[in-house]
């Protein structure tokens, strides 16, 4: 076990300097960067700027140098804890993402909680009360839920608040706090908000996963290891969870780290929809500005998060089916 | 009917499980399926008796039946299961209603089952000491250590050695003939009257299947409980079985001692499945098969068993009775 673990964690040194080259190429595609960028604003504005000014500005950030030496500038900082400096937002990019990163993480993490204690119970429910009038209802919502895109729920959602009860439903914070040091009350206020963003990032998924549980757990309700926990008189509630449940949520512990990009992205749309200080609107504003800095640090934040979430899910399935750990 | 049952009647009168008109049938996409019709037969106490017959006879369903494990969309429609435990008054089985703490209690506690797939009748993650304690924390109020070292002792019975590690493995690290002992250790663990083993050795090869029912006779000696053995094998019935019933399309067709059945069949089907064993066939001639003994003779109609005066009994037309019996 200890070996395996330690083979997984080699293993991901590779796999995350791939997706920095894959990172730091795909910002560097299209024509011009942020100086250019930024230039073009400030000739729309009418300021003139020297040709001095704009070579100075390049070589600040090294971005007259060849391709090969700013990607190990940036990757060498980035491994010494240093990400760079946003032109954009003429802020230290450590700053912008530890603000943020903190959010998104709440966000996502415990819209995958709310999955769970969705899609468990419900997913139970509609298999062992398959056709009945309960499991009907409960999947028909669950395939509105599949179908309604996380940012247009987000729409909703907010429409209702504002038309109906008068309350704006954006943003963490409540505009006393915004920026206000933390404290327990602004703690408090930023629950009574998390709560929105989190269901909404988290329907999809609990809509999904329930529908996957309810099948699976149809192939494994009449298995003969099923038959023959049901003959010793195990009784009909322990029987469910114990026999055939432990086997069919196998598959989603597995699929965590894969199911943390899918929140990660609909946590970007809905963020921008909903006003949210999290990484998904910073990085849409990044990537349009080319600031690589930015860009590139955001991206290899969620990449290693992704990359985390996989090993976990991995040691997580190791952990409860034997089956795994004895391979 | 005669009244007079001859001296010779090896059947005991001693009946832990009574079954009366016993239907079940199955909603299909086509219609019902009968699954079962007028099954009636009694297990006699401290004995084995076999059910024997082809596939989809219903010698399975029966078993279900007696254990209430029969599921949607099958369901049973008629019929009485008496069950007479020595410890306790006698309850009748169809009729419990499914939160009855009797119901509860008869599986594994009272009656208890062996299955056919010993490769997937235990749960992949859980180990086989949980699995088989489990039995006993579901009927009686004992500690987890109590009912580990009460797995352990079965199980060492049952033949599996090396107690200590092997309790704390899991199933897929045993053999099907390991596992098949488990179950059976599982089955016993909690002294049931009866046990049904429902084609226990089908899925195993020819050595392990000897060993397994020696182990399940040898049992049956020792705790004195009765055994219900379904099994298609003739060869299996002649080494284990005391009574035999022989089933076909859901009805019983005949019932006798295993001596009678076997040396003497009376009724055209039963004679049909011996002839069609290999072994017992002439040499160089084609294997007999159940339609080339049977012939055009009616075993579809479900005539009601008559008692012949043997002790048998039998379902065939009355008049052809009267023949069968001389």
């Amino acid at each position: 076990m200890r070996s395996y673990l330690a083979s997984r964690l080699l293993g991901m040194i590779p796999t995350l300097a791939i997706i920095s080259v894959i990172v730091f190429t795909v910002i560097q595609l299209p024509e011009g960067d942020i100086v250019s960028s930024m230039l073009d604003r400030l000739q729309a504005q009418g300021v003139d700027v020297t040709e001095e000014y704009v070579a100075n500005l390049r070589s600040q950030y090294n971005l007259d140098k060849p391709m090969v030496m700013q990607y190990f500038v940036w990757a060498g900082n980035f491994l010494t804890g240093d990400m760079g400096y946003s032109i954009l937002f003429n802020r230290p990019v450590n700053e912008l993402v530890w603000e943020r990163l903190g959010y998104t993480l709440s966000i996502t993490i415990s819209a995958l909680f709310f999955t769970w204690l969705v899609a468990l119970p419900i997913g139970i429910y509609s298999a062992v009360r398959q056709y009945t009038i309960g499991d009907y209802l409960m999947t028909t919502l669950a395939l509105v839920g599949l179908a309604t895109p996380p940012f247009l729920l987000a729409l909703i959602f907010m429409h209702i608040g504002f038309t109906w009860f008068g309350i704006s439903t954006g943003g963490l914070f409540s505009p006393e706090f915004e920026d206000a040091p933390w404290s327990i009350a602004k703690f408090a206020d930023m629950l009574a908000h998390i709560w929105l963003p989190m269901v909404i990032v988290g329907a999809s998924g609990a809509a999904f996963t329930m529908r996957i549980l309810r099948a699976n757990l149809l192939d494994e309700l009449n298995k003969p290891y099923v038959v023959t926990a049901r003959a010793k008189g195990v009784g009909p509630a322990k029987l469910v969870v114990k026999y055939p449940v432990r086997i069919a949520i196998n598959p989603f512990i597995s699929n965590i780290g894969l199911m943390l990009p899918a929140l990660i992205s609909g946590e970007a749309l809905v963020g921008m929809v909903m006003g949210l200080p999290t990484i998904g609107p910073l990085l849409l504003q990044s990537l349009l500005n080319q600031d690589m800095f930015l860009a590139g640090s955001l991206l290899m934040w969620l990449a290693l998060l992704v990359v985390v979430g996989i090993l976990i899910s991995d040691l997580l399935l190791a952990w409860v089916d034997p089956r795994i750990r004895f391979e | 009917m005669s009244d007079a049952a001859p001296a010779d009647n090896a059947l005991s009168h001693d009946n832990v499980l009574e079954i009366r008109d016993l239907a079940v049938d199955f909603k299909t996409d086509t219609g019902l399926t009968h699954a079962l019709v007028n099954v009636g037969f009694d297990v006699p106490r401290g004995k084995v008796t076999a059910i024997v017959g082809e596939s989809g006879s219903g010698k399975s369903v029966t078993a279900n039946c007696i254990m209430r494990l029969v599921q949607p969309p099958g369901r049973i429609i008629d019929g009485t299961i008496n069950f007479t435990p020595t410890d306790m008054p006698p309850f009748e089985i169809v009729s419990l209603r499914k939160k009855d703490p009797r119901l509860q209690e008869l599986r594994g506690g009272h009656i208890s089952m062996v299955f056919q797939e010993p490769m997937t009748a235990l749960s992949p993650v859980y180990t086989v000491g949980n699995q088989v304690a489990e039995a006993i924390l579901c009927h009686r109020k004992v500690t987890r250590k109590e009912a580990m070292r009460e797995a352990a002792e079965m199980l060492e019975r049952v033949g599996i050695g090396e107690m200590e590690r092997r309790i704390q493995m899991y199933p897929f690290e045993f053999s099907g003939g390991m596992r098949q002992r488990v179950v059976i250790a599982m089955a016993l663990v909690c002294h049931p009257e009866i046990l049904i083993c429902d084609e226990p050795t089908t899925a195993l090869d020819v050595t392990i299947q000897a060993e397994i029912l020696t182990l399940i006779k040898d049992l049956q000696r020792d705790l004195k409980n009765s055994v219900l053995f379904i099994t298609h094998d003739l060869g299996v019935v002649a080494q284990i079985a005391d009574q035999v019933v022989v089933m076909y399309q859901g009805r019983v067709l005949e019932i006798g001692t295993v001596r009678q059945v076997l040396k003497e069949p009376v009724h055209p089907y039963t004679r049909g499945l011996l002839a069609a064993i290999p072994g017992l066939a002439p040499k160089g001639e084609p294997l007999a098969t159940i339609a080339s003994v049977v012939g055009d003779t009616d075993i579809t109609t479900p005539y009601p068993l008559t008692t012949l005066g043997d002790g048998r009994q039998v379902s065939l037309p009355p008049d052809n009775v009267a023949l069968a019996a001389e």
